[in-house]
């Protein structure tokens, strides 16, 4: 292990490195740019055998890793916003012909107007598709999920692709300091890709093939199941992370920040867990009884987790960075209906669409609201 | 309304390859194709057209002959050839 | 210590966001938690930039931009016609600047601590090229006692060496070394 300050997108590609991963289909957008230069660097320099596929668009990206998934390859890509739009034909593909792969999402807003600066637009968007989807708050964060994110997607109870996103700019443009762990250590985490079918000549076997209406909500059910069952590997994985490197988060799934004995939570996904845990930290020394529930997970969502996470707070404040336009924040939706039974309000917040940035005060204004019985959440400017 | 749970693979993966071949289609046909062997050229426009891959060659008389299992009748060897080798007849069920 | 915000304000294409990862890197090899990162515009050849840096004993959760700063860096004097560089800056907070002009000169800035110094003369003399942004970390050094000499050297070198421009990172660490002499 070594620690040094580097970019978070370094982080991530180094992870990469580190993962062995054999075939990187790329096609560089902003934020996410930064990535595969570092990986196309390490390719060229020797330092990861892998097959760097300059393709012609997201779309083909996506479809590449298919094609190299199905054969049994480690696979990797990264993208942002309208690129992970382009993307999403190729999405539920990969999901259901369960194929274990790892992209990175630098989160960037969907346009129009057009923006490259950071919300939660694309990849929420994108939650129904049998993505699992981790959200990482630090550089330590988004290195470590790569490699967590593999293991949990090659699981022979999983074989599920899983997204790690993190935050354009606020993440992926960042320098600080980062534990890199060693070859070795993440050889003896992560052994090889062993997949259950893979294309072979010598054995043939068909891919992809029609589902009729008999068979075809058989195989949703048990793409639901493989979903369900991932949270324990989640759990299992970020705890086994934890033994192997002194590093977890949370219970791998949601990430509580002094809940115990906490009147007032905010709940979001992201870097704005970090200034959240800023502003509690202040509040705390005014005597508030304030806490953080970080949604490490988005899918497959914690229930369970999230109602125990939830059932001592009189109040909570979900902040979304994107938004269901017509309805309300995606998270909201999900935390309000987990909790339906619960005695607790919880308000909306949208914040920090397409870069606004979110700050200690945003938080401070959040508590007061929640304090002072406010019932109803609002846009933060 | 309660239908059995199929067994199904992961991911809906075919591992028997080939299986479309114990997917006999003969029975489709309503008109039976022909061939008349004296007529025949060998020119093989009926292999080369035939959608369902049903006519065969044979490696050492170069004869061709139809595989009912497969042929569906659609008749586009009939209208294609170019001497009038194939003709066609009612199946008889 | 408590935490340290520094911003450091450039032209595009001089610098700044590659002096604010040095100045993290050289933080880190003082001891210190160190973050580094820059307020993406719509970035061109010429155009006022802004870049950030945070140091502090403990860990770093932070992730809202700067906004009462500490510390200002102005690479380029002409920029303090063209933005507010002071903006928010704190009280008693320290402006370094880069300048041919005399403190009493910058009107503009009175009410804070501000150092004026020739950093393109120095870089024109060391380097033999107007790049101040690494030259500019050495009056940074001096002045706040954070981060070392010894730190930022091994920070450039760390930074230059990496994209295998070893010539580059001497003469950064000598225009640095000599900002650090002439800053009073």
């Amino acid at each position: 292990m070594s620690r040094k300050v580097i970019e978070s997108s370094d982080a991530v590609a180094l992870a990469v490195k580190l993962c062995r991963a054999q075939v990187c289909p790329m096609y560089p957008i902003t934020p996410s740019t930064h990535i595969p230069e570092k990986i196309s660097e390490y390719v060229a320099n020797g330092e990861l055998e892998a097959e760097m596929i300059d393709v012609e668009s997201e779309h083909s990206a996506a479809s590449a890793v298919i094609g190299a998934a199905a054969t049994g390859s480690r696979t990797f890509t990264a993208t942002s916003s309208q690129g992970l739009a382009l993307m999403f034909e190729i999405l539920p593909i990969t999901s259901g012909m369960r194929l274990p792969t790892v992209m990175a999402v630098a989160n960037r807003a969907l346009s129009a107007p057009i923006n490259i600066w950071n919300d939660h637009s694309d990849s929420v968007s994108a939650r129904d598709q049998g993505w699992i989807q981790l959200y990482a708050e630090s550089s330590q964060e988004s290195l470590d999920s790569i490699i967590q994110a593999y293991k949990i997607s090659e699981n022979k109870n999983v074989l599920l692709p899983a997204m790690v996103c993190f935050d354009g700019y606020s993440l992926t443009h960042v320098f600080e300091p980062v534990d890199v762990p060693s070859q070795k250590e993440v050889d003896a985490f992560l052994p090889g890709f062993k997949p259950l079918h893979r294309l072979d000549p010598k054995k043939p076997l068909t891919m992809g093939p029609i589902g009729f209406p008999n068979s075809f909500m058989f195989f949703k059910q048990q793409q639901q199941e493989a979903m369900l069952d991932s949270i324990d590997v989640i759990k299992k994985t970020n705890a086994e992370f934890k033994k192997a490197f002194g590093r977890s988060y949370g219970d791998g799934l949601l990430d509580l920040y002094q809940i115990d004995d906490a009147e007032y939570a905010v709940i979001g996904m992201g870097t704005l867990c970090g200034t959240a845990r800023v502003a509690i930290d202040k509040l705390r020394q005014q005597g508030k009884k304030v806490g953080l529930i970080k949604v490490r997970c988005l899918r497959p969502f914690p229930e369970k987790e999230l109602q125990n996470a939830i059932k001592d707070l009189q109040a909570a404040a979900v902040i979304d960075k994107h938004i269901s336009l017509g309805q309300e924040g995606p998270l909201f939706t999900d935390i309000r209906s987990a909790v339906y039974c619960n005695d607790i309000s919880i308000n909306s917040y949208i914040a920090g669409l397409g870069g606004r940035d979110i700050t200690v005060k945003h938080f401070e204004k959040v508590f007061a609201d929640l304090e002072a019985g406010k019932q109803k959440g609002e846009w933060l400017f | 309304m309660a239908e059995k749970k199929m067994k199904i693979n992961v991911g809906a993966v075919i591992t028997l390859p080939g299986s479309s071949r114990n997917y006999k289609t003969g029975a489709w046909r309503v008109f039976k194709p022909k061939i008349l062997q004296d007529k025949c050229t060998k020119c093989y426009q009926c292999w080369q057209t035939c959608p369902d891959a049903a006519i065969r060659i044979d490696e050492k008389t170069g004869r061709v002959s139809i595989d009912y299992d497969y042929c569906k009748g659609c008749l586009i060897c009939v209208s294609q050839c170019p001497v009038k080798a194939i003709e066609k007849e009612v199946e008889k069920k | 210590m408590a935490l340290i915000e520094i911003r450091i304000h450039g032209r595009g294409g001089q610098g700044a966001v590659t002096s604010s990862q040095v100045l993290a890197i050289a933080a880190f090899h003082s001891g210190k938690q160190s973050q580094a990162f820059p307020n993406f515009g719509v970035e061109r050849t010429g155009a006022p930039v802004e870049s950030y840096v945070r140091i502090d004993d403990k860990p770093i959760n932070l992730r809202q931009h700067v906004y009462d700063p500490d510390y200002v860096i102005v690479l380029d004097s002409s920029l303090i016609d063209a933005v507010d560089v002071t903006n928010g800056l704190q009280p008693n907070g320290v402006v370094i600047v880069n300048t041919d002009k005399r403190t009493e000169q910058l009107r503009k800035l009175s009410g804070f601590k501000v150092h004026s110094i020739n950093i393109t003369k120095i870089a024109l003399d060391v380097i033999g090229k107007p790049f101040v942004n690494i030259a500019a970390l050495g009056a940074f050094c001096k002045l706040s006692g954070l981060v070392s000499l010894e730190a930022l050297d091994k920070a450039i070198d760390e930074l230059f060496s990496a994209r295998g421009k070893v010539a580059v990172a001497e003469l950064n660490k000598n225009a640095a070394n000599a900002v650090f002499e002439a800053t009073e």
